[in-house]
């Protein structure tokens, strides 16, 4: 295979994920999709504050669900399947990753970001749930689809396999998925999946026990922060709370932890839908996405270290409180919400 | 947030890439951006690299003063921890910690100083001579 350069159109969007699977929607003929949709389709917004678990030295906080399940979630909505594949061998997911391309089928591969080389270097840490596509294959290298960057690139077929094979929490093992059994999507099935997918998040951020996740996840957070500078001393709990403003603010999360992306969503779902409930519950979602900007604005002081005391982190834990009780009340009001 | 307050901070995408952003047009309707950055996150990303840097110079310093083997120092180099390289190893935990001591590395098999300079990404002469 000297060359081989599939008609797969680069989309650019926030989240890898998202983008992965838009844009391979996109191509088996569902125009109709778009980023936001994908990630209220695939219930995509949450909250979990994981105890005792660290992630770079700092607190595990994260502000969607769990790396696949957008894709997973919105093509079950949709009457779609996601064929996933992953290899204990290298030698196997090089030839079915080859297999795919010949066969003129782009696929979405799982890759680990640490020894992306197009990547900037302060970016390259070990997160293993990146997402891009392969749609082809030239002089030797992958044609690359990377949803995070604004045009095409490549990857070397030794690249490609270290990326593919990166190690520790969420390894890839070679996942490569596509979708199939794509039919025509109706308006009626599209309003009923929007409906489903809503009261799916709320449930997900409302209904689930124990105190770490969903809306709770945030109060959560609150408390641990009145503790971190008696706890941890103040440089370090200084950075603790620059992790959190990663997480939330990071490449990859459209802003706002995720937050404008869903009110984005909401403001589609209630044209196709015709609800001008959604429209108002939009505005919710902005305004959290606002707050939780200006919560990082606020840590950020702390973490600049231009403030420093105690109650400077009270003051930024009973934002995220304040943040949690509009985000509350928002999945209240979308829990009851029918056609 | 809306666009014309989406932040235009040059940071570490600068040259790369740029992030779209959702952000609200003048109709108050929803729309994507581009960013090349915003201040906030820079800082909390550059912080990130401060502290890192720092743990890999006490690292070298205490390869030197023959507290610690170079296992420990290219872990952190290659910003690992434990369940990480256990992972690129194949090694248990506690058998890498076993290996941070000096007296322990010094004996270690050539295959598994071998291993090991895989998973660092290095040459087993660079693993074994590292000093600090």
């Amino acid at each position: 295979m000297d060359k081989l350069i599939l008609p797969y159109n680069h989309i650019q969007t926030a989240h890898c994920e998202n983008g992965v699977a838009t844009g391979l929607l996109k191509h088996h003929g569902l125009e109709f999709m778009t980023e936001p949709l994908m990630f209220g389709l695939g219930s995509g917004i949450f909250y979990i504050h994981i105890p005792f678990l660290m992630v770079n030295g700092g607190p595990a906080v994260s502000y969607r669900s769990m790396p696949g399940w957008i894709f997973s979630r919105a093509s079950k909505l949709l009457g779609i399947k996601v064929n996933r594949r992953k290899f204990n061998s290298e030698k196997e997911a090089y030839d079915y990753l080859n297999k795919q391309i010949q066969l003129g089928n782009p696929v979405g591969c799982q890759v680990g970001v640490y020894n992306l080389p197009y990547f900037p270097a302060e970016y390259r840490f070990h997160f293993n749930a990146h997402n891009l596509v392969v749609y082809g294959k030239e002089n030797g290298s992958y044609l690359v689809s990377d949803p995070v960057m604004e045009t095409v690139t490549t990857l070397t077929e030794e690249d490609m396999l270290k990326v593919r094979f990166a190690k520790g929490p969420l390894a890839p093992k070679g996942h490569v998925y596509y979708p199939e059994n794509i039919k025509p999507v109706s308006k009626e099935q599209l309003q009923k999946a929007i409906y489903k997918a809503i009261h799916r998040s709320a449930f997900d951020m409302l209904s689930i026990p124990g105190p770490i996740a969903g809306v709770d996840g945030i109060n959560y957070t609150a408390r641990q922060i009145r503790k971190w500078r008696d706890k941890l001393g103040p440089r370090k709990a200084g950075l603790y709370l620059g992790q959190i403003v990663r997480m939330q603010e990071e490449i990859g999360t459209g802003g706002g932890g995720f937050r404008f992306l869903y009110a984005a969503f909401l403001e589609q779902a209630s044209e196709i839908t015709g609800n001008q409930k959604l429209l108002t519950l939009s505005d919710e979602f902005t305004k959290a996405g606002d707050l939780w900007r200006a919560s990082a604005i606020n840590m950020g002081r702390i973490f600049k270290g231009r403030l420093n005391e105690q109650k400077d982190f009270l003051e930024c834990a009973d934002m995220l409180d304040n943040i949690a009780a509009i985000e509350r009340a928002a999945f209240k009001e979308l829990r009851k919400i029918k056609p | 947030m809306k666009k014309e307050d989406l932040p235009q901070d040059p940071s570490a995408l600068v040259g790369v890439t740029r992030e779209v952003c959702y952000v609200k047009d003048k109709d108050g309707k929803y729309t994507s951006d581009l960013s090349i950055g915003w201040d906030v996150k820079k800082q909390a990303l550059d912080n990130a690299w401060e502290d890192i840097n720092e743990r890999i110079t006490e690292a070298a310093a205490k390869v030197k003063s023959g507290e610690i083997s170079p296992v420990f120092y290219f872990m952190e180099k290659k910003l690992m921890d434990l369940p990480l390289l256990s992972g690129y190893t194949g090694f248990w935990q506690w058998t890498i910690k076993r290996h941070f001591k000096p007296s322990v590395f010094k004996s270690l098999s050539q295959s598994r100083l071998q291993t090991y300079a895989k998973a660092f990404d290095i040459s087993v002469d660079e693993l074994k001579n590292f000093n600090g």
